[in-house]
Order: structure tokens, then C-alpha cells, then sequence
């Protein structure tokens, strides 16, 4: 028999099977009234060191829990256990982000009464940015002594996030950076960036950032009533 | 490197649409990569290429266009169709009227444009 060839117009979003699950829990947690937070950066730019500063301003308030995305070990999950705060780890086994349908795979574990819940992903500036969790808010961070020259070698990170956070400020006076410079190129991406510094050393910015979470809580819950 | 996860998620559609016209195997399928989707052509081309084997697109070509950024203007509500964001002088402010309220509009596709099939 003869073959016959022929095109099928398809026109699917190769993430489209990401964003339905990510939807779905997206829906799910502001239905409970839990603001969900995504941090996304490099390796060492101080993920695990801000969610322990912020949890602990935040947790004699409120309910808050964390998932941690590695690729191996549970380590962050126990430094966030250490400050009273319950942690989920995800293990990613190699791959370089998390994928919604991980995060709904231990979903049932995350208790509905939580306030905040923060899910700090798998160090990385790159991966990470294509897929969506279904948070409500996503962060990028990016530490003094990486360079400040980086919003736009990772466009897509700054263009998705709605937080751009300035870590390790304390080393400011020691290193060539330019946080004016840095901020003013983050919002030429992304003009809608709420841009915070802070140091888990002197606790700059610490307070402004948790008051900022609460307004956006607050934000969440009105809607729903 | 999630290049690899997303062409698995790739093949899921490609099997299923299979499926769906009777397909007897897959020997051209076409995809369109946003610049600003963070994916990069060559990894996914080498991606497609380890993981088609065994499956119904096992001898396909891959073909990618890869489609520019494209932003809308608040200030001035133009459409903005842009250069290569890679090259030093990318400017993401408004050509028009210079305003820094720019908004993404398409670049962020990762899109199975279509399939060539045998039946
Ligand atoms: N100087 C300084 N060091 C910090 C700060 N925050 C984190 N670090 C250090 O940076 C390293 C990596 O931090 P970590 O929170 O594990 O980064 P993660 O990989 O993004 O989670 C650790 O040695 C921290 O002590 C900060 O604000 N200032
Ligand atoms: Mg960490
Ligand atoms: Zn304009």
C-alpha cells in the first residue's frame, strides 16, 4: 500500500499539560486563602537564608510552611524545620526546576489552614522561569556578589517574577555593584517589579518585605470574601 | 538543561494527536520557540533528537522558528515588534514615544505548530 503523507495543524502549548496543573493548584490554594511564593535564583544567592529571616518575623502571626525544591538532599528543609516551621522537600533526582505536577504530587500534605506558603525552587536563574507552580507571586533574587550585571542575561526570570529582591546587601560597600544601576535595568524589563534590598546580616529590608507579604495576604483574602 | 523535560511533555501531544488522525508514524514536526521562553533551539534540537527514538516520530526532522519578542506600549499604544533581545543594544523602552511602559505581549510561546504524518 501506498503511504500518504500529510500536516496536521495542531497549535498546542507544549506547557500547556504545566500550566493546567498549575492552575488547578493555583485555584486551590487562594480558595484556602494561602498566598504561594516561588523563589526563584541562583545557587547561594541566600534563598533558604531570606525564608529563615522571614519566617521567623512572620510565624508568632501567622502560619507559614515551606517546600523546598533540590536536586539532592533534604539540608534546606531541615534548616527550615530548625526555626519551627514545617517543610516539605521535593527531590528533584537531576532535573533543574520544579514542574507543577511535582508540587501536586505532596499537595495533600500541605495543610489548609497555612497563611504563607513559600516554595523555594532548585538554584537556578534559567529553568525554573518556564514553568509555573500556580503561585500567587513570584520572586527573584539576586545576590551582591553575583554581578550586577544579570537582569538582562536572564530576561525571562525578571519578566515573570512580580518581586525583584537585592540579597546580601551588607556587601555593598565591598563590591563593585550597582544596585541603583541593577534596579533601573530590572524595571526597564519589567516596570511592574516591586524591588526590595535586604541583608540577612543587618536585617535590612527584612521588615518591609514581610510588611509587603502581609498586604498581599491581605490583598488574597479580600477578594475571596 | 529542562530542554528535556519539555520534549517529553512535547512527545505526550505529538502521540496523543497521533492517536487521534491515525498516524502511522511522524516525519516532520514543527515548533515555535518564543525568544524570551527561556528555551534554547540548539538543546531542544538535540533534546527532540535523543528522545524521538523508539517513539512514532523515531525518523522525524524537527523544524523550529523561533518568534521575536513582541511588546505593547502604554504609553503610546503602539505594537512594538523588536530586534534580537540578545544583541547589546536591545532596548526594551518604546521606539515611538521613548516611554519605559512596555508590556510583553508574545515571545514567551513554546508552541507544536505541526505535524507532518504518514498514513
Ligand atoms: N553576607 C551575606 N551572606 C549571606 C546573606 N544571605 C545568605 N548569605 C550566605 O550565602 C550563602 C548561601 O545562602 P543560602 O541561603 O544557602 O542560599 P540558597 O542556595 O539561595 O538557598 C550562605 O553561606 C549564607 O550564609 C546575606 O544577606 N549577607
Ligand atoms: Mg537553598
Ligand atoms: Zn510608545
Amino acid at each position: 500500500m501506498e503511504k500518504r503523507k500529510k500536516e496536521v495543524l495542531v497549535l498546542e502549548d507544549i506547557l500547556g499539560s504545566n500550566k493546567k496543573i498549575a492552575s488547578s493548584i493555583r485555584k486551590k490554594l487562594e480558595e484556602k486563602g494561602i498566598l504561594a511564593i516561588n523563589l526563584l535564583s541562583s545557587p547561594g544567592s541566600g534563598k533558604t537564608t531570606l525564608l529563615e529571616k522571614i519566617g521567623l518575623r512572620l510565624k508568632d502571626r501567622y502560619k507559614v510552611g515551606v517546600i523546598e525544591g533540590d536536586i539532592e538532599t533534604e539540608r534546606d528543609a531541615e534548616r527550615i524545620r530548625k526555626i519551627g516551621l514545617p517543610a516539605w522537600q521535593i527531590i528533584t533526582h537531576g532535573a533543574c526546576h520544579l514542574e507543577a505536577k511535582m508540587l501536586a504530587q505532596i499537595f495533600d500534605r500541605i495543610p489548609a489552614d497555612l497563611d504563607f506558603l513559600f516554595i523555594e525552587n532548585v538554584g537556578n536563574l534559567v529553568c525554573p522561569a518556564s514553568f509555573d507552580l500556580g503561585e500567587s507571586l513570584r520572586f527573584v533574587l539576586l545576590s551582591v556578589p553575583e554581578g550586577d550585571d544579570k537582569p538582562r542575561k536572564y530576561p525571562e526570570a525578571f519578566i515573570t517574577s512580580q518581586v525583584f529582591v537585592i540579597t546580601k546587601a551588607d556587601l555593598l560597600p565591598y563590591l563593585p555593584f550597582d544596585a541603583d544601576r541593577v534596579t533601573a535595568e530590572a524595571l526597564e524589563i519589567n516596570p511592574k517589579l516591586e524591588v526590595f534590598r535586604t541583608s540577612a546580616i543587618t536585617g535590612e529590608g527584612i521588615e518591609p518585605l514581610c510588611q509587603y507579604l502581609e498586604k498581599k495576604l491581605q490583598e488574597l483574602r479580600t477578594k475571596n470574601a | 538543561m529542562h530542554e528535556l523535560s519539555i520534549v517529553a511533555d512535547l512527545f505526550t501531544i505529538i502521540e496523543e494527536q497521533s492517536r487521534q488522525v491515525g498516524a502511522k508514524r511522524v516525519t516532520k514536526v514543527r515548533v515555535l520557540i518564543g525568544e524570551l521562553s527561556g528555551v534554547v533551539p540548539e538543546l531542544f534540537r538535540t533534546a527532540f533528537h535523543s528522545y524521538k527514538k523508539g517513539t512514532i516520530a523515531d525518523k522525524a526532522r524537527l523544524e523550529i522558528k523561533v518568534t521575536r519578542v513582541k511588546f505593547k506600549c502604554h504609553g503610546c499604544g503602539q505594537e512594538i515588534k523588536t530586534g534580537d533581545i540578545s544583541s547589546p543594544d536591545f532596548s526594551y523602552a518604546c521606539p515611538f514615544c521613548g516611554s519605559k511602559e512596555v508590556e510583553l505581549i508574545s515571545g514567551r510561546d513554546l508552541c507544536l505548530e505541526k505535524l507532518e504524518i504518514e498514513t
